[in-house]
């Protein structure tokens, strides 16, 4: 009996959710008296030792040029092999695009019981019961996993890391797959923007910022937070901003350490999708705006005025440190 | 060609979510249903206009549920839908449901199945992977925008930070999320033509489900919000760096 964790570097780097699932699955182990082992798929770009970082004892590590292209069905049918030559009992999947596509086709080559979203431990008291968010994060549930193989995929942001020293061993896996039946045609990738799924803080604007000529306010904070860009709904759906930034019910939801939202006046269907945020902020210039019953700080006044002061307060913060 | 398009139903956007019988159950009392909105929005529409472009194309529509579904059945025959499905069996595990749907599917070799992303109620993200693992076929997730070429489909579909075009060819089941369609309103004639749609109900074949639900929780009440004086901003600076340590 095992734990195994899928590490996702598709895209050409670990991704800091798959540094995630590897604590998160160092910490199931532990719950269940196992030991926690990775899996990578692909070349790999860069040393799968620090994988122990996060408490990952091995890790398993096929490396084949053909699989540096990501494709559910080939990924899910070399993932059952090693899950049954592993003899892993609960498989640990990243909530992203990726893991979305890869973990439920794996549940039912394994019949095994997935649980996708989850946002803590599993509880062993009574079964396997795993805390999910549902609703667009407007409520969780329990979800009790029957199935003697547990699949469970960890929504990004929901568990904090503690790294150690330690590092892990690295052996070489292999199994026989089948072709991919797609043909990658383009790649088109947002480069020097950090990715909104992962970020730490989110700068987000909504209609009160009157046109996309004015988003120099929510980039250049952005910028000088390390922060990715998002916004509310009706702003992607008039084109000032891309579609890939729309957050709430029908957009991506995101849970960052700080949302900072300036001139959106939060409705339902916006909070549903930044409500796991661990601080809000809110900048709008009705003090009625229903977004100030959600956020932890507020300031009351127009964007056009505040949100330049605040720039310069974090520049000045940012050079004192 | 033959499209399938599986549709759920959610509550609507704004229903009030609240739990009864020791968080046990959902509470349903008052709450509008409708088709899940990447279900109608993006997976529908999207296979209503391919059946613009091409009217040789059938779109058949699968729900699993009970006889309450049928409301939100017969809106989307409304939207466009040429007949419908709904096998009579209610479940909120991804596995049983997925079945159920792989089943309806190998009967008629469908060239092309869409499901929106994901739910906007139980946000399980898994129903199209699940499918295509049961019936062994290719899966794109996420899809953003969809064209075809021959028997050839091009889909550009959403990957963390950035978006990727694949070329791939049917049968193959496809995620739908926002920029693959527009939302519609169904018109007259449309709501008219779907009272005599077909809509047939077969029962559930055999299966176990894999999870079931055990409780709900609403996430902790907000402390409330520390509002800050509009003429001093670098104070709210201040706090997010010292009291919340965000920034």
């Amino acid at each position: 009996m095992s734990i195994l964790v899928f590490i996702d570097q598709s895209e050409g780097q670990i991704k800091k959710a798959s540094y995630e699932a590897a604590y998160y699955g160092a910490q199931v182990a532990s719950l269940l008296g196992t030991e926690a082992h990775a899996i990578v798929l692909g070349e790999a770009k860069e040393d799968l030792s620090i994988l122990g970082n996060y408490g990952i004892k091995k890790v398993h590590h096929f490396s084949k040029s053909e699989l540096n292209q990501f494709d559910a069905q080939v990924y899910s049918a070399i993932l059952s092999d090693a899950c049954k030559s592993l003899n892993t009992s609960v498989v640990i999947f990243s909530n992203n695009t990726i893991g979305k596509a890869v973990a439920p086709r794996l549940s039912v080559k394994l019949k095994a019981g997935l649980v996708s979203g989850a946002v803590a431990l599993p509880e062993l008291s009574n079964g396997f019961v795993v805390k999910k968010s549902v609703f667009s994060g407007k409520a969780f549930t329990y979800v009790s996993i029957q199935s003697n193989i547990k699949i469970i995929s960890l929504n990004s942001n929901a568990f904090s890391i503690v790294k150690s020293t330690e590092i892990a061993e690295v052996v070489n896996f292999e199994s026989a797959f089948p072709n991919t039946h797609i043909n990658v045609v383009s790649t088109n990738k947002v480069t020097g923007e950090v990715p909104l799924a992962e970020a730490d803080i989110v700068i987000s604007g909504g209609r009160g910022l009157k046109g996309p000529e004015n988003w120099g306010l929510v980039t250049e904070l952005a910028t000088l937070l390390g922060a990715a860009t998002a916004c509310s709904r009706p702003v992607a759906d008039i084109h000032w901003r891309p579609h890939h930034e729309h957050v709430g019910q029908t957009g991506l939801a995101i849970a960052p350490n700080l949302y900072f939202a300036i001139g959106i006046s939060g409705a339902i269907q916006h909070l549903a999708g930044v409500n796991r945020s661990k601080t809000i902020v809110v900048i709008n210039k009705d003090p009625e705006a229903p977004f100030f019953k959600a956020a932890d700080y507020g300031i009351v006044g127009d964007a056009f005025e505040v949100m330049p002061k605040i720039i310069d307060a974090v520049k000045k913060l940012k050079s004192q440190s | 060609m033959k499209i399938l398009v599986c549709i759920s139903k959610t509550p609507d956007t704004t229903a009030k979510i609240a739990f009864a019988d020791n968080n046990t159950k959902f509470v349903t009392e008052g709450v509008q249903w409708i088709i899940n909105p990447y279900d109608e929005w993006y997976a529908l529409v999207k296979a209503i206009e391919l059946k613009e472009a091409d009217p040789s194309i059938t779109i058949h529509l699968v729900n699993v549920g009970g006889a309450d579904a049928e409301p939100i059945i017969r809106k989307a025959l409304a939207l466009g839908g040429d007949e419908a499905i709904r096998i009579n069996a209610e479940s909120n595990d991804s596995y049983y449901v997925a079945a159920q749907i792989a089943a309806v599917a190998k009967e008629t070799n469908y060239d092309l199945i869409f499901t929106g992303k994901e739910t906007i109620d139980y946000n399980g993200s898994s129903i199209g992977a699940m499918i295509s693992e049961f019936l062994d076929q290719p899966f794109i997730s996420h899809a953003t925008a969809f064209s075809t070429e021959g028997s050839t489909a091009i889909i550009t579909r959403e990957i963390d930070g950035g978006e990727e075009t694949d070329k791939i060819n049917f049968p193959l089941i496809v995620s739908c999320q926002k920029g693959m369609a527009e939302q519609r309103i169904p018109n007259m004639k449309g709501i008219m033509s779907a009272r005599t749609k077909p809509l047939k109900v077969v029962e559930p074949i055999t299966i176990e489900s894999l999870t079931s639900v055990v409780a709900f929780e609403l996430p902790p009440a907000k402390a409330g919000v520390k509002l800050v004086d509009a003429d001093n901003p670098a104070e709210l600076v201040r706090l997010l760096h010292e009291e919340a340590k965000a920034i």
